[in-house]
């Protein structure tokens, strides 16, 4: 607890400087708040329509959350693929890679053509972008498996599930969640996206709407939201490894 | 029948001959050490004994049948100590036992019964990281031997030691083995392991490799430090090394 508040605090102090010095010119020059509002009055507005808020908030975690489940089922089953099988790794990966090129802006508004408003074609926008950095990390952790441990299991007479399951997941796991929160950044701007391109509710939408009407404060007021969630899930792929990887916690000592 | 009977084995990689009529004797109860230059293929003749490859000519016969990992009759100990950072030092020391498919529950019982024996009694449940270099290679032999399969393969087990480490290491296996008489190969490149502990020293050329001289070690049982220091200790230890340096050695006067 107490290193988690030492290295909290100087992006806490960073933050704090940009704050006021933003505070401090909008006041002083007088900015007109449909341009610039200042951060009290984003607190303030944000306070007083949190009802809204939240209730945009929480399609906009539904997406997130249901895309990114698919996203992680994904890439489970095409990292274990691409493990298993030689031919997998050479046919699939490289199109893996040049589908990293496909900008989401093109796909997102296709994806509402066929699938309408609702959930779905958000949950996919969250998926595009989140699979990739997923997948890509666990499948270099299982092929950086120590080979003498490989070895060692072979002459005990281990198959291959058996040795993948004993050894070479578990050893994937440190890179599985550099995976994780690469990704997990990405899961809530993904969905603010996509709904950004066409949606009933959610936090995209609202800052669209907001910014049509001039309300510039309740635009911020989204950001910071979205931000606060995209901090809170990657903290939790802390408290995450954690649980799963107590060795690491005990190893420290 | 010979626990280990290798027989004018030759093995090439492509061009590159590693072993060259090769012929080795093991007896049951028999603690042989294999001593070569680096780089003279003792890896090689490892995993011919262990059945992970097969020779290119001439045959390797454990208890007489042709060396295979599926008769499942040498336990193999690498040169890392390969315990996984994410088990505990129980779960480590069962994973052999696992790997063949032991239930983990009995597999845990049948390895937690030996940790007294090897001193890591009080250390079931730590992780390797809080154990000592020799604490670690002691749970590496007992996954090991926890297999109670008729050969014991050891490949330079105390090689990433600090010295003192590695002669308290030595005289400890020495004793264990005057308890257990474990049929043993013993792969180094250390002149003074060898001869602590085997029965027999086989001197192996350099590429491509074969047996150049058998060499009984004739200290009596049971072997301690004091023997480090006898006159037929330095004795063997001279004919090692003059075997290993070979008759094209530069003698210095």
């Amino acid at each position: 607890m107490r290193s988690l508040l030492r290295s909290l605090w100087p992006p806490l102090l960073v933050l704090a400087v940009v704050l006021g010095g933003w505070q401090l010119y909008v006041t002083t020059a007088g900015v007109d708040p449909t341009t610039l509002p200042s951060p009290a009055r984003v607190v303030e507005q944000g306070w007083v329509n949190r009802a809204d808020l939240w209730a945009q908030t929480l399609p906009t975690l539904q997406e997130t959350l249901l895309g990114f489940t698919l996203s992680f089922a994904a890439a489970w089953l095409v990292a274990v693929l691409l493990d298993f099988s030689a031919a997998a790794r050479r046919g699939l990966y490289p199109l893996l890679v040049a589908s990293q090129t496909i900008p989401i802006v093109a796909v997102a508004p296709l994806l509402i053509i066929w699938f309408g408003f609702g959930l779905l074609p958000k949950m996919l926008v969250v998926t595009l972008t989140t699979f990739f950095p997923l997948a890509a990390n666990l499948a270099a952790g299982f092929a950086a498996t120590d080979r003498e441990a490989m070895r060692l299991l072979r002459s005990l007479g281990a198959g291959r599930w058996r040795a993948f399951r004993l050894v070479r997941v578990p050893s994937a796991m440190p890179y599985f969640f550099a995976g994780l929160r690469v990704s997990i950044t990405y899961a809530v701007v993904g969905a603010v996206f996509a709904e950004y391109a066409g949606a009933e509710a959610g936090l995209g939408i609202y800052m669209q709407a907001q910014k049509s009407a001039f309300r510039t404060d309740l635009v911020f007021a989204a950001v910071a939201v979205t931000a606060a969630l995209s901090i809170a899930l990657f903290g939790a792929t802390f408290l995450l490894q954690r649980l799963v990887l107590p060795w690491e916690r005990r190893a420290g000592k | 029948m010979s626990s280990l009977h290798i027989e004018d084995v030759g093995k090439s990689f492509d061009d590159l001959e590693v072993l060259r009529d090769l012929r080795l004797s093991v007896e049951p109860g028999e603690f042989a050490a294999v001593i070569g230059p680096s780089g003279s293929g003792k890896s090689t003749l490892f995993n011919l004994v262990s059945g992970l490859d097969r020779p290119t000519s001439g045959r390797v016969l454990v208890e007489g049948e042709p060396a295979s990992v599926a008769s499942g009759k040498v336990a193999y100990m690498p040169q890392k100590d390969l315990l996984f950072p994410w088990r505990t030092v129980l779960d480590n020391t069962a994973l052999g036992l696992e790997a063949q498919g032991v239930r983990k529950k009995e597999a845990r019982a049948r390895a937690d019964a030996l940790f007294a024996d090897f001193g890591l009694d009080g250390f079931q449940q730590a992780y390797p990281s809080q154990l000592s270099g020799g604490m670690r290679q002691r749970a590496a032999l007992l996954r090991t031997v926890v297999l109670e399969r008729p050969v014991l393969l050891l490949d330079e087990p105390f090689g990433a030691l600090d010295s003192l480490t590695r002669t308290e290491m030595q005289l400890w296996l020495a004793g264990m083995w005057q308890r257990h008489r474990w049929t043993v190969v013993l792969v180094t490149h250390d002149i003074r392991e060898a001869v602590l502990l085997a029965d027999t020293v086989h001197v192996l050329s350099r590429r491509p490799a074969t047996v150049v001289r058998r060499v009984e070690v004739p200290l009596a049982r049971p072997r301690g430090a004091d023997d480090f220091t006898a006159p037929g200790f330095t004795a063997t230890e001279q004919i090692v090394l003059e075997a290993l340096r070979g008759p094209t050695a530069v003698r210095t006067p």
